[in-house]
Order: structure tokens, then C-alpha cells, then sequence
């Protein structure tokens, strides 16, 4: 975050290193730690073409030989070892790990940003214009509160998937996935810009900023919105965590993630499968990964909202 | 008060007609109900024919009306996939959610509040400690994987347990039983800690806070002063304080129970309602998926009332706060 700074102007870089943000985090080490393993694992997953030992969706490097090798053995053909073991089918479980990681991160990341951005949007005018687009706005927010989110995104995946035709559904599913979510994540963001909107609106900047002309859009997004990003920041990172699980849930419950693009979560599904025969690898890796990704990132996120908030220290 | 629950009953009416006009666009808009119900060899006539039948040739408000006439009567139209009429369906799956449900609520509530009064006052004891570290982990782990590692642990390792179903199930009536059975009661052990083992880390931790906060009032201290055991500060004094607060939060927690039922369901492939959704959805069967949204919009309407009657009966300043005075 601090640490984007322009090269030619190390005084800013030193002032960011110097922070209270960044003292803060160095003296927490569940943030370090947890910072680290989320680095190391979105590192992984973005990097996984060049980190991964094989590709698991090229069929001709896949070898029904192969099939069920346990955690550390060799590869019956070129003597390389599968360090965590392959599946069925003879694919290399770390790779598809990997693989499966960035779906999820992807899926999770992107399900944020729309909830995000949706949320944002709606909650700045709910604060901003107030009157009835408030009220059928907040109306609309309640309601959705009611219900848990995951139903939310399970009936809109459902829905979404009458729509598509069938050819296209298992390419459209990634994208489907991402909007259930995102749709059954946005009340969290709006109700929060709202309430900061309500206080920001009539401070004084604001008045100064009608007198000059400016107009209502400008005044939202170019004012107003930079006063109240940072629980926007808290929330979203929190999110990030319950968005990874939300991803994981549905695509293990069968109506996510199709078995031609595997998330950590329909990796565990297909692993389910073995365990009753004792293959238990296939499992319990693509299951600790899910948990040190989630863990990691709620940590930080936990460890966010007390750093941005004094009061709490 | 009168203003206020009739307005609270408007709200929750006006929120389930807005849930049957999506159900009822889900039903009309969401694939061709005729394409669903014949077959590839069909004439012009046949779906002209079907389409005064099922009334599709009516005004939208007159279409919609029907369908909120007929789900008020329980009948939500033929399964796309079982063709059988959903609420048969519903009638024989409800028993099996039902009793996964009501067992989980009350090792949640049982256990929760037990653990919770036992964390508050051995606060910093080894045992609470290590409950309280325990329950962190309870609350990240997701469902599923809860479901999976137990699976695991006592089917699978040590075979003590059933990994799904419901075992043997005895008839009453329309309503099939696994209580009455040795092994019913054996597979009901593992999906009711799943499903309940959220709530029950909820519930324990509200308990535990409310506790604390409780027990530093001056009215304990003065308990004890007065020379009353242990047993009756913590229970009947401490413990009845806390009440409130927790009945709302386990009253709003017991539509979660039936929605989480759907991964627990899916995990064990218990029976039940939530099982019959996730299958309707993988199969885009849209009667079912109609159905199972006005019904557990019903259920979560109608929880959310009860709770803000509740809270408005059970604390007064609420009551003086609303109405202006009286």
C-alpha cells in the first residue's frame, strides 16, 4: 500500500518505512506471519505456470500409469517425484493445487472488487442524495440481510445457470460464480459508505466544494469517497477470506467451479471421493491449502482493522 | 405497540410478495416451461393447447396472482426433474431437515451455553483456555471440511459411525422418524454436530461475554456477600442476566441452522430439503428451486418478526422509545 512510491523521491519511501502503519505491523507477528503466507500462496498461484512442475490440463502430459501415486514417488516415466502425489487420472496434485489456487484467488479477488465497486456506488448515493433512493437502497439491504449469503449466491448461480444455454455454461460458470458472490457481498460495503457519507456530507470541505460548482458526481467520487475508504479497506480484506470459502463451499457442493476449470474447493470434492479408498493426499492438501489461504488473509484482516483504528489499541 | 407490529407485519408481508414476484419470474422467464413438460415430437396445437392450460396465454399481474394463490395453498407446480407435484416432495423431505435441525439447535444451545458459563468463570483456567483457542478454529474451519475430517475421524479410521444417509427410519403418519432407531440415532451423531457446530461456538462466546460483563455487577458481589453458593450466583443470578440477548441471537441463528443444512446435507447426502435444492440447482429444476426460496423465505420472514416482537416484548425502553412516551 505505503510502499508504492515513486523512485526519484526516497524521502517519501523512508517516511512510508518510518510510519506508524508499518512499526505497527512489524510488531505484530501474527500480521508478518500471516502477510507472509498469503504473499508465498498468491505468489504461488500467480506464478503457477512457471512454478508448477506439469500442467495438469494438458492431457499428454497426464498418464493413467501415474494414476493414485502416493505423496513423494516417482514418476513412472521420467523419474521425477510427485511430492504430494497424483490423483485418478495421473495428474500431479501440487500442480493442480496450484492451478486451483488461482481460480480460487481469482474468483474470490474479483467477486470482492464487483461487491466493491456495487457497494461503493450504492451507498455513496443512499448518503449522498438520501430521500427515496436512500430508502429503497437501505430497503433493498435489510432484506438481502435477512438471508444468509451464501443461499443469496447459491440461488443467483442457480438462476444464472437457466439462463445460460447449456453449451456455454460450464466456460460461463467462472464468471457466474464471481457475480453470485460479489451480488451477495455488496450490502456490507454500501451500509458502511453510507454511514461515513451521512458524517462527510456536512463537513466543511463538501460546502466548499458546492460553492466552487463542482457537481454531485464529482463531489462523491473525488471528495467524499477518499474520506472513507479505509473500513472500505477493512471490510474488503475480511471479505476476501469469507469470499474464498463462499467460492470453495459452492464449487464443493457441485454448483461452482466446473470440474474443467478445478478451484481448491471442486478439488476437495473430487478428493472426497478417494477418501473412503485411503487416498487421502488427493484431499488433504487442496483442504490445508484452502485453510492457510483463508486463515491467512482473515488474520490480516483482523490485524488491519486494528491498526486503522487507534481506538482499538 | 399496535402501530408498530402492524407496521412490522406490512414490511414482512410487502418483503414475500417482492420473494413470489422473483419466484414467479424465475418460474415464467427461466427456460420454457412448455420446452420443459413436452417432449421433441410436439405440434403447434400441443403447445398452443398446454399454454391455456397452464395459463400462459394470461396478462403478467393475472399470471402472477395465480402463482401466489397457489403457493399460499401449497402447490408450487411439477418437479422438471421428478415429475411429481413439488410440494409431495417437499412434505417427504421436510421430516428428515426438520430432525437434523432440531438436534443440532439443541447440542448448540445445550453445549454453547454450558461451555460459555464454564469459560466465564474458570476465565483463566487451562481448560477455558483451551476451549476458547479450540472454538477460534471451529469458527474458520468452513462447514464442509468440519463434515469431511469427521467423516474421516470416525468412519472411516475407526468405523464407529454411518458417513450418510439416515439409517432405518420409522413411519409415523407422513412423517418418517430416525429417532426410533438404534441406527438412525447413530447417523444422526455426526451431520448434527456439523451443522451445529457454528452456532454452538456463536453461542458459547455471547454466553462467555455477557457472563463477564454480568458478573462484575454489584448485585453478584452482593450474592456472594450474602453468602449464596457458587452453584446459585453463577445460575440464577449471573446466568438469567444474560438471557436476552441470547435468545435473540439463537432465534436469528435457527435460519442459518436450515440454510447450512443444505452443505451438511450435501456432505452426509442426508435426505433432506437442502439436499433436494442443491440437486434442483445442479439440474436447473426451477418448480423446486421456486419452491424451496418461498419457503425458506417464509421461515426467515417470520423468524426475523417473531425476534423483533420478542425484543420489543422482553425490553421496555424499546417500547418507550417507539411510541413517544406510552
Amino acid at each position: 500500500m505505503t510502499d508504492i512510491t515513486p523512485p526519484k523521491d526516497p524521502s517519501r519511501l523512508s517516511l512510508a518505512l518510518q510510519s506508524d502503519f508499518v512499526y505497527q505491523f512489524k510488531r505484530s507477528p501474527v500480521a508478518v506471519v500471516s502477510f507472509a503466507i498469503t504473499l508465498i500462496l498468491v505468489l504461488g498461484a500467480v506464478f503457477a505456470p512457471l512454478i508448477a512442475p506439469y500442467n495438469p490440463f494438458d492431457p499428454a502430459s497426464l498418464n493413467l500409469m501415474n494414476g493414485f501415486s502416493r505423496p513423494m514417488t516417482p514418476n513412472a516415466f521420467t523419474g521425477d517425484s510427485f511430492w504430494l502425489g497424483t490423483d485418478d487420472q495421473g495428474r500431479d496434485v501440487f500442480s493442480t493445487i496450484l492451478y486451483g489456487m488461482r481460480i480460487s484467488l481469482f474468483v474470490g479477488a474479483a467477486a470482492v472488487a464487483f461487491a466493491m465497486v456495487l457497494g461503493i456506488t450504492l451507498g455513496l448515493l443512499a448518503g449522498y442524495v438520501g430521500g427515496w433512493t436512500e430508502t429503497i437502497i437501505m430497503r433493498i439491504a435489510d432484506v438481502q440481510l435477512t438471508f444468509p449469503s451464501i443461499l443469496v449466491a447459491m440461488l443467483i448461480f442457480g438462476v444464472a445457470k437457466g439462463v445460460t444455454p447449456v453449451e456455454y455454461r460450464d466456460q460461463m460458470a467462472i464468471w457466474v460464480l464471481i457475480i453470485a458472490i460479489g451480488l451477495s457481498d455488496w450490502v456490507q460495503f454500501a451500509r458502511v459508505v453510507r454511514g461515513a457519507t451521512l458524517v462527510e456530507k456536512n463537513k466543511e470541505y463538501v460546502a466548499a466544494a458546492k460553492l466552487i460548482g463542482r457537481t454531485g458526481p464529482a463531489i462523491m467520487v473525488r471528495h467524499i469517497l477518499p474520506n472513507v475508504l479505509s473500513p472500505v479497506l477493512v471490510i474488503a480484506t475480511i471479505s476476501l477470506a469469507l469470499a474464498i470459502i463462499a467460492e470453495a463451499t459452492l464449487s464443493f457442493l457441485g454448483v461452482g467451479a466446473p470440474p474443467t476449470q478445478p478451484s481448491l474447493g471442486t478439488l476437495i470434492r473430487i478428493g472426497q471421493g478417494f477418501l473412503f479408498s485411503g487416498e487421502w493426499w488427493i484431499l488433504l492438501f487442496p483442504a490445508v491449502t484452502l485453510l492457510a489461504l483463508a486463515l491467512s488473509v482473515n488474520l490480516l484482516g483482523d490485524w488491519l482493522r486494528d491498526a486503522l483504528n487507534p481506538r482499538l489499541r | 405497540m399496535l402501530a408498530y407490529v402492524i407496521q412490522r407485519v406490512a414490511q414482512s408481508a410487502l418483503v414475500l410478495l417482492v420473494v413470489g414476484l422473483v419466484a414467479f419470474s424465475m418460474f415464467r422467464f427461466v427456460g420454457d416451461p412448455i420446452d420443459n413438460m413436452l417432449g421433441q415430437e410436439r405440434t403447434q396445437a400441443d403447445i398452443e393447447r398446454l399454454r391455456v392450460v397452464l395459463g400462459l396465454d394470461q396478462p403478467f399481474v393475472v399470471q402472477y396472482y395465480k402463482f401466489l394463490e397457489g403457493a399460499v395453498q401449497g402447490n408450487f407446480g411439477v418437479s422438471y426433474r421428478q415429475g411429481r407435484p413439488v410440494s409431495d416432495i417437499l412434505i417427504e423431505r421436510a421430516p428428515a431437515t426438520l430432525e437434523l435441525a432440531a438436534v443440532s439447535g439443541f447440542l448448540a444451545i445445550s453445549i454453547g451455553i454450558g461451555l460459555g458459563v464454564f469459560t466465564a468463570i474458570r476465565r483463566n483456567g487451562i481448560g477455558a483456555n483451551v476451549i476458547m483457542s479450540a472454538s477460534l478454529i471451529g469458527v474458520s474451519l468452513p462447514t464442509f471440511l468440519i463434515g469431511i475430517l469427521l467423516i474421516y475421524l470416525f468412519s472411516v479410521e475407526l468405523g464407529w459411525l454411518p458417513s450418510f444417509g439416515r439409517g432405518e427410519t420409522v413411519d409415523i403418519g407422513a412423517w418418517s422418524t430416525g429417532f426410533l432407531t438404534a441406527s438412525g440415532l447413530k447417523a444422526l451423531i455426526l451431520p448434527s454436530i456439523t451443522l451445529g457446530l457454528y452456532q454452538m461456538t456463536l453461542i458459547m462466546r455471547l454466553v462467555r461475554s455477557e457472563m463477564l460483563e454480568v458478573l462484575r455487577q454489584d448485585y453478584i458481589r452482593f450474592a456472594r456477600a450474602r453468602g449464596l453458593r457458587e452453584r446459585a450466583v453463577n445460575f440464577r443470578h449471573a446466568l438469567k442476566n444474560t438471557l436476552v440477548p441470547v435468545i435473540t441471537v439463537t432465534g436469528l441463528q435457527l435460519g442459518s441452522i436450515i440454510a447450512f443444512a443444505i452443505i451438511t446435507e450435501t456432505v452426509f447426502q442426508w435426505p433432506g430439503v437442502g439436499l433436494l435444492f442443491i440437486n434442483a440447482i445442479q439440474f436447473v429444476d426451477i418448480p423446486v428451486m421456486a419452491a424451496y426460496l418461498m419457503l425458506i423465505s417464509v421461515m426467515f420472514v417470520g423468524i426475523n418478526l417473531i425476534v423483533d416482537l420478542l425484543y420489543f416484548a422482553i425490553d421496555p425502553r424499546l417500547r418507550v422509545d417507539r411510541t413517544g412516551g406510552h
